[in-house]
């Protein structure tokens, strides 16, 4: 391993901007002229649109238009559009509403955009767009997935009854149905997965410039992924066609997910730049992130495990119902299902699963991917039922999950996955140990002498990465292929510049990228640059998302160098005079074989451009290759994460201990930012089960509509953590990368539950675990322990 | 944010001037409170009158048995005042719990109790010490002054101009914050000064802050957390909102006192 190689901590390359302000964010881009959006939004949950006057805004201040849904309609502007389809169980495909940019005569929830004034300047559009006057004629709303599926509920959209998206189902119900029957022991759960809201630290925004002259559009957007928005933004809303839109994603301040889909403001700003023949800039204040952001997470769950007397797990069944709020967001039906389902089986051998999901629409913003999407949710009710079932069944937590444990790979699930590598008893083993789990009864002793109940509780989680494989999606319903892109350019210097469809906001690409650049053809780091997030720069690309960066961005890199290798040999040959054949490239030098012939790369590359020595045609000039990578299967990154907690009696506050995670990544790149990303992962994950959930009141408001009532996790709710590898390389991608970017937000909400009904005795706890809700459950619990 | 007229008087007769001639003005004390709802465009002050510059109201000064703070003294400096963790540690504690770094080194006592936030630390510390709430106008003693969430007795043109605390030997405060805000879910104040105790709650009540006169009675026998083992307070006018029930709010009150009276006994 060299100092800036494959497995080195080098520091961050990106940092120096980002710690010092020089970042340069879609907010911070000014074009000459430009104008800024503000949108009116409706404040009910659900109503019908009966006017909409601007004569009064359009004369405000500084206001150069003032457009609505009717606008939008007259010009033709298409709707947004879900990209993945589900087909019910009844084979019938799922019902999408229409999502039109602008409100159709009806807004499904609160935030929903209605108008949208183009001033000078905010304030003025904030002034203006106080004078848009709306009348509403308010309908009853429904908030509670269940509830929008019952008869007698406000139907949202006029096409959809019962508010039924797709009543989809995976796994073998014969068989499951059979071996509970035959089950000696069954665990029943009753689960509700809480909504979340992203809060990247860097709000949404879109600038968007028309010139007249070339007829063509730029939007810079903060989006993880500017090929797929370019690509739905043309072919499917119909702004423009495609090799007429640019899109440039520059700096972007974290995802999540968040930033994946294709949202109203950007298809907005592109029109109305166009129409007022100026650049229109929008960004999100924290208000509008709060209620217009996709959110994630959502699902309610009946889960139940079937075993036999030795605690060998027989069958699972699970039926989730999902809230997808009022709008199906780009890619929001894939999320409950085949990022879900597909991963029920956990790291255990489990003979038959069935679950079904029924995605609803509800009064509420749209629900789609959120770290760990489908994955999170999976790992929490496997999880949950295992631990649930050792207590039931007096088997110790550890011990259960040894006798599951899946030994032998590749290992086909029920549930469509084929895991490849892995070895979960080395992952457990060093958790164990890790967490020093024997010494935690002397632990437990010493606390509950203060007062305290402490708790332990295991999270075994499985997740699938690297996504994914285009045929493998597209038989599932993915309307793209998941593979990535990457051209290597070498310059006559001999520096590089690596060309990438992924996109990072925040991964540390510009750092990784280079590492492995650095490594294959032995030149410095420094002289390593990445390119990433304009469709002007990168030809195509699928974006960053689902961990799929090292998996698939970097693989593609490893087949263009590989390409770049074999063309620089070539060049080699000549400068060497000497056969083709004969030449070795190893640590940034070509060699004659049995010689003591050499020249350095940098020579190569030079004389790849000035060609002053090729020889005939067989040879073009230049150095740049490119290459398509599509995998060959999913990854799949496991692990054990261990939390102890220790719960207040008095008060119900629970503090979080200890935390041992230990995840099997595969090959890792960069050990220091594999670390960051686990430590983000569990602190989101600890967000979710301990602080954050976003609560609707029944009219549908968002009673958690600012940081002073949604809780996100901060520095003192985390305890230093103790993390560690186990690796098993995968074998689907050529340098056996797994991914480590979501597995800390699957792996904790479990732990974290589980250490905590694991203290106080009691299942009957739901997330967030506030201490209002710890303390609650004790004094539900307190009958029952007397009794 | 609508537009407002700006003004920096020097003295309290200007300010209070300003005032009267300004209806629908507004004092700027640390503005942590003011000027959110402001960027949120759900206040609209005509104009906002500016008290960082106004003599004389700063300041953490030891006065015979008592300590007065100058209104516009900010959090940390309370904080962090050598006198004040000398003499009255307890009091001390309060404004060191308050949001964070940037909301201590902005937010000011007098803007803190002039608003009375149902959920606001420093109204427990002022009724919990029997505190004198001094203005241009007049005197007002605690007990008299917060009469129910964001109302006071405050009258228009009435400018807050220090707050006097009597040294209380015995006084703590425990707070249970708030998960997202950071502000007193509950807290409970509690000192003895002779005869006099004082058990006094921030966060719990629909109303505001208030004393619990039953846990001050138990502890005129003994100022021990013992004395209150056992006792509790109705969930009846506790708060009820997506963080705390009334229950608990209630359950916490007493939680709370004990540890309060345990740690002002040290």
């Amino acid at each position: 391993m060299s100092a800036t190689g494959i497995g080195a901590a080098v520091r961050r390359k990106e940092d120096f901007r980002f710690v010092t302000g020089k970042g340069q964010y879609t907010d911070d881009v000014v074009r000459p002229g430009e104008t800024r959006a503000v949108f009116v939004r409706s404040p009910h949950a659900h109503a019908k649109i009966k006017s909409i006057d601007v004569s009064a805004a359009k004369k405000m201040p500084g206001v150069i238009d003032v457009l609505t849904g009717a606008d939008l309609a007259t010009d033709k502007i298409g709707n947004l559009i879900c990209g993945w389809m589900i087909h019910s169980k009844d084979g019938t495909p799922m019902k999408m509403s229409a999502h039109p940019a602008l409100a159709a005569g009806k807004v499904n929830c609160v935030g929903d955009a209605v108008a949208v004034v183009i001033a000078e300047s905010i304030a003025q559009g904030k002034e203006a767009a106080e004078k848009v006057k709306v009348d509403y004629d308010v309908l009853q709303a429904v908030i509670d997935p269940a509830k929008a599926q019952a008869k007698g509920a406000p139907q949202i959209h006029a096409d959809i009854p019962n508010n039924t998206i797709y009543q989809w189902h995976l796994g073998d119900p014969k068989a499951t149905a059979a071996a509970f029957a035959a089950a000696k022991h069954v665990t029943k759960l009753d689960i509700v997965n809480n909504r979340l809201v992203p809060n990247a630290m860097e709000p949404r925004a879109a600038l968007a410039e028309y010139d007249e002259g070339s007829d063509h559009l730029t939007l810079w957007s903060t989006s993880q992924n500017p090929h797929v928005a370019r690509l739905v933004i043309s072919a499917f809303v119909g702004i423009t066609p495609e090799h007429k839109l640019r899109v440039i994603a520059p700096d972007v301040g974290g995802g999540f997910g968040s930033k994946i889909f294709i949202y109203p403001e950007e298809v907005v700003c592109l029109w109305a730049s166009r129409k007022v023949k100026r650049p229109v800039k929008w960004t999100s204040d924290r208000s509008e992130a709060f209620l217009t952001d996709a959110h994630g997470r959502d699902h309610v769950t009946h889960a139940e495990l079937a075993l036999d007397a030795d605690g060998k797990i027989l069958a699972l069944r699970a039926k989730t119902i999902a809230n997808l709020g009022a709008y199906m967001s780009t890619f929001s039906s894939s999320v409950p299902t085949y990022l879900y389902a597909t991963l029920l089986s956990g790291q255990y051998n489990i003979p038959s699963i069935y679950c079904e999901v029924d995605a609803v629409y509800t009064n509420t913003a749209p629900v789609d991917a959120y770290r760990g999407a489908g994955r999170p949710e999976a790992a929490f009710v496997v999880e949950r039922l295992m631990e649930v079932t050792a207590r039931q069944m007096a088997i110790d937590p550890a011990d259960l999950r040894k006798r599951n444990f899946i030994t032998a790979f590749p290992h086909q699930t029920p549930v469509i996955m084929a895991y490849d590598a892995g070895d979960f008893h080395a992952s457990l083993k060093k958790a164990l140990e890790l967490a020093d789990v024997k010494g935690f009864g002397k632990r437990k002793r010493e606390a509950a002498r203060h007062g305290k109940l402490r708790g332990l509780g295991y999270s075994a989680y499985i997740e699938a990465c690297g996504i994914a494989p285009s045929q493998a999606v597209g038989s599932l319903g993915a309307g793209v292929g998941l593979w990535e892109s990457a051209e290597v350019r070498v310059n006559p210097t001999g520096s590089v510049e690596v060309l990438t469809g992924c996109h990072a906001h925040g991964q540390g690409h510009e750092t990784t990228f280079a590492q492995l650049v650095s490594e294959r053809l032995g030149i410095p780091f420094d002289n390593v640059s990445i390119v990433h997030g304009d469709t002007d720069k990168v030809q195509f690309g699928m974006g960053t998302y689902g961990s799929r960066s090292g998996a698939v961005g970097m693989s593609a890199i490893v087949k263009a160098l590989d390409k770049i290798e074999a063309k620089a040999k070539k060049v080699a040959a000549y400068v060497l005079e000497a056969a083709e054949g004969d030449i070795e490239f190893k640590d940034g030098k070509f060699t004659v074989a049995g010689t003591d012939k050499s020249a350095a790369w940098g020579d190569v590359a030079l004389n790849a451009y000035i060609a002053h020595k090729f020889v005939g045609a067989d040879l073009e000039p230049g150095l740049k290759e490119t290459s398509f990578y599509d995998p060959t299967n999913f990854t799949f990154p496991a692990g054990c994460h261990i939390c102890e907690v220790e719960v207040d009696i008095d008060t119900g506050k629970t503090d979080i201990v200890n935390w041992t995670a230990i995840d099997d990544f595969g090959t890792v790149i960069n050990p220091m930012i594999v670390e960051g990303q686990v430590h983000g992962g569990i602190a989101q994950g600890v967000g979710q089960a301990l602080l954050e959930g976003a609560v609707y009141s029944k009219e549908g408001q968002l009673v958690t509509g600012s940081m002073m009532d949604y809780t996100m996790p901060r520095a003192h709710d985390l305890p230093s953590f103790h993390v560690g590898l186990t690796t098993t390389k995968s074998p689907s991608n050529p340098l056996g990368i797994k991914g480590c970017g979501e597995a800390g937000a699957i792996a904790a909400p479990a732990a974290v539950i589980n250490a905590i009904t694991d203290a106080i005795g009691t299942e009957d706890l739901a997330m967030p675990a506030t201490a209002n809700a710890v303390w609650s459950a004790l004094q539900r619990a307190k009958p029952r322990q007397v009794a | 944010m609508y537009n407002f007229t700006f003004h920096r008087p020097t003295t309290v007769r200007q300010a209070a001037g300003l005032l009267g001639r300004n209806p629908e003005a507004k004092l700027l004390a640390g503005g942590h409170s003011l000027i959110p709802v402001m960027k949120q465009r759900l206040a609209q002050p005509s104009a906002l009158i500016d008290l960082s510059k106004v003599e004389g109201m700063v300041g953490v000064e030891l006065k015979g048995r008592s300590v007065t703070i100058g209104a516009m003294t900010r959090h940390a400096d309370v904080a962090n005042s050598t006198v004040l963790k000398e003499v009255m540690p307890g009091l001390a504690m309060v404004p060191g719990s308050i949001g964070d770094p940037q909301v201590r080194n902005r937010g000011t006592i007098g803007g803190s109790i002039a608003n009375n936030d149902p959920n606001a630390d420093y109204p427990a510390a002022c009724l919990g010490l029997g505190a004198t709430i001094i203005t241009n106008k007049r005197r007002i003693v605690a007990d008299d002054f917060f009469t129910g969430m964001f109302s006071t007795t405050l009258e228009d043109g009435e400018i807050i101009v220090k707050i006097s605390f009597p040294i209380a030997k015995k006084a703590a405060y425990e707070k249970f914050k708030h998960p997202a805000s950071g502000f007193a879910l509950v807290g409970v104040f509690a000192s003895k000064r002779g005869s006099d105790i004082r058990v006094a709650v921030t966060g719990a009540g629909s109303n505001g802050v208030f004393r619990v006169k039953s846990f001050e009675e138990a502890l005129k026998k003994r100022f021990s957390p013992k004395s209150l083992e056992g006792l509790s307070i109705p969930a009846t006018g506790m708060n009820a909102d997506i963080h705390a029930s009334p229950e608990y709010r209630a359950h916490l009150v007493g939680v709370l006192a004990r540890r309060a009276v345990a740690k002002a006994v040290g």
